[in-house]
């Protein structure tokens, strides 16, 4: 893959307004210093230690285990890192670099609420000036996390066009940038958009699968025989998979989100439904319509809800290294409560889509495999829109 | 000579664009009529598309607009066959790579070509991903019309070098939309390109009068119009084409008061 260009195979490229490539160039300019800079790296080391909470555990889920009757499940808990979620491995180092680079401003999307709870925290924590643009209809699925993002002294700005979700506030994001670039980096939260970001990201997430590896080895001395991690645009999927792309006896799975199912047009479900096009600034697969405009998409969680997934993701699926399977809003429900109950760990809804797979998955690979499954964020942020799925009248 | 360089001919040239299908195909193609008839050189028709992301916020409502009233690609190749029929006004389209690469590269310009469009606009596809439609471009003598913008730095003079029909030259930072005041160096920006091509360069983004685009005019070969007359569009929807009309020989009058 001739990351040099940003792609990875045809996928990823720069596909961005003019105005926007001098401060893409910036980035990739920089990034290429940094990350092969010592100091910068030992910085974040010591705040991925010290302050996120890394190594986060990789726990043996017995109780599931056992009741599943198949292979060993083990959960890399990226739940319990600072803010809650896998978020914040990127942001530390996308908000250190920022500050290297001399800007003062940092400016984020969010779609479930947890990149931005995680940006404007590492905000807070470097002295930034933060903003956060937030589909309008996601500010009321999150409200919580909305006044989390204000209270550590970010400005929260309503994205009221088009669906009023992740890919509009991408859109308005990128707008911000194009606008005011000169003290401002982006901080894209997922593998997406335009190089380096795809690359970048995934650098700053693939502590999750190196840990991993180290901790599995000296649980069990061997390598999983499969990951399973949720997909959106793919960030803790990414960095879950990238260290064992080698690793071919390494099943690498991706669960993105049903919706309703796939036959319904309610779902998220890019690789099962999309086709390749070429948005927020990448080549890729899209849920789009016959003339190329994007398709509004569903998901009961709105970090999943995302109409395109990251590049290397359409790679590593075109090549036959990972597969990408759909989970529906019921099934993704169903192991929201499951693991609740079995292991007295709340999943993020997001994370309960990679749950139910593994659950379908440990019975099918059989006894004396491991699977692991990336809880890539906790369930606080989600209890109250469960139980209004359940029918119960409670709110925020 | 091309239609395109023709609109350079002989004075400085008045671009002005139009969502297309905002409100409804029969008024966009008045609207292209009645333009020409007050003095426009050279009309873009946006593609309409769902995430104009280069748009500001004038340009996006028209876009959903010109959507959510069913306006297609293929509605549109079929309604500049008509005008092609009337005018021979040079026409381009401006829509986002998306739309050109869903619908088929080369299948987008054979279209193109068929029905009587001069060139492309594509704002999210920089020099470095021209090749993603430059070969399709070529094979039918479809303009693939450059941008360059304030931050464009050393690459403007390599964008320029390659630059076919006209360079679009982007006045301020930001997104397209109304702007009282235009502050960046475009004039340092064009005697740039100006030392290294002979291609017109008009300016866009942020013109909405007839003084700004007088001003504007003087310092390059052309000016872009585009968010000041959707907004008449949206304002007056299928009665727009007569105070656009007014709207564009006001922009007329203005920019044939520079000399050359």
């Amino acid at each position: 893959m001739d990351e040099k260009k940003g792609r990875f195979g045809e996928y990823g490229g720069q596909y961005i307004p003019e105005t926007l490539m001098a401060a893409v160039q910036e980035l990739e300019a920089a990034y290429a210093a940094y990350s092969v800079d010592k100091a910068f790296q030992e910085e974040l080391g010591e705040l991925l230690a010290n302050y996120a909470g890394r190594p986060s555990l990789l726990y043996f889920a017995e109780k599931m285990t056992a009741d599943l009757g198949g292979a060993k499940i083990y959960l890399k808990r990226e739940d319990l890192n600072h803010t809650g979620s896998h978020k914040i491995n990127n942001v530390l180092g996308q908000v250190l670099l920022a500050k290297k680079m001399g800007k003062s401003r940092v400016i984020a999307e969010t779609g479930a609420g947890q990149h931005g709870v995680a940006t404007a925290t590492a905000a807070a924590l470097m002295g930034m000036e933060c903003e956060i643009f937030m589909g309008k209809e996601d500010t009321i699925r999150q409200a919580l996390n909305v006044y989390k993002m204000r209270l550590l002294g970010s400005k929260v700005n309503e994205v009221t066009s088009g669906t009023m979700t992740l890919k509009d506030a991408v859109n308005e994001t990128m707008r911000e940038w194009t606008s005011r670039m000169d003290d401002t980096l982006y901080v894209l939260g997922s593998v997406m958009g335009p190089h380096p970001f795809p690359t970048l990201v995934r650098d700053f997430q693939k502590v999750i699968g190196k840990e991993i590896k180290a901790q599995l080895m000296q649980a069990e001395g061997k390598l999983p025989d499969a990951l399973i991690a949720c997909v959106g645009g793919g960030s803790n999927a990414m960095g879950t998979f990238y260290e064992f792309i080698g690793e071919e006896s390494v099943q690498l799975i991706g669960c993105e989100a049903a919706g309703l199912g796939l036959d319904t047009g309610q779902h998220a479900a890019t690789m099962a439904m999309g086709s390749v096009g070429i948005f927020h600034g990448m080549k890729s697969y899209f849920c789009q319509d016959e003339y190329g405009q994007i398709a509004p998409v569903y998901s009961i969680s709105a970090g999943l809800d995302y109409p395109g997934i990251g590049p290397e993701h359409a790679h590593l699926s075109e090549i036959s290294r990972a597969e990408y399977v759909p989970v529906t809003d019921e099934e993704a429900v169903v192991a929201f409560e499951y693991l609740s109950r079995t292991e007295g760990i709340i999943p993020a809804i997001e994370s309960a889509h990679a749950l139910a797979y593994a659950a379908k998955l440990a019975p099918q690979l059989g006894k004396g495999k491991i699977i692991v499954v990336t809880l890539s964020g906790r369930g606080d942020k989600d209890v109250a829109a469960i139980a209004r799925y359940r029918g119960e009248d409670l709110h925020d | 000579m091309t239609r395109i360089t023709k609109a350079f001919e002989g004075n400085k040239a008045l671009i002005t664009f139009v969502t297309g299908g905002d409100p409804d195909i029969e008024t966009t193609e008045l609207l292209v009529l009645e333009m020409e008839k007050a003095g426009a050189d050279l009309i873009e028709i946006g593609i309409p598309f769902s995430d104009p992301i280069a748009e500001g916020i004038v340009i996006q409502q028209a876009d959903e607009r010109a959507l959510a009233a069913g306006c297609t690609t293929d509605k549109l190749f079929d309604m500049v066959a008509r005008l092609r029929q009337k005018t021979e006004i040079p026409l381009v389209f401006m829509t986002y790579i998306n739309p050109i690469f869903t619908y088929g590269k080369e299948r987008f310009m054979a279209k193109c070509k068929e029905c009587g469009i001069d060139g492309v606009i594509v704002p999210d596809m920089p020099f470095e991903e021209k090749g993603e439609l430059q070969e399709f471009c070529d094979n039918h003598n479809i303009c693939l019309i450059s941008m360059i913008a304030p931050t464009s730095g050393d690459r403007a003079a390599k964008i320029a070098n390659q630059a076919e029909g006209f360079l679009y030259c982007v006045s301020s930072l930001g997104v397209t939309g109304v702007r009282s005041d235009i502050n960046m160096d475009i004039a340092g920006l064009i005697e740039g390109v100006k030392k290294v091509s002979g291609i017109p360069c008009a300016i866009g983004f942020g013109i909405s009068s007839p003084e700004q685009a007088k001003k504007m005019a003087s310092i390059s070969d052309g000016v872009i119009v585009g968010s000041a007359i959707v907004r008449l569009v949206a304002q007056y929807g299928k009665e727009s084409p007569a105070p656009v009309s007014e709207f564009v020989k006001g922009l007329k009058s203005g920019i044939s008061t520079v000399s050359e």
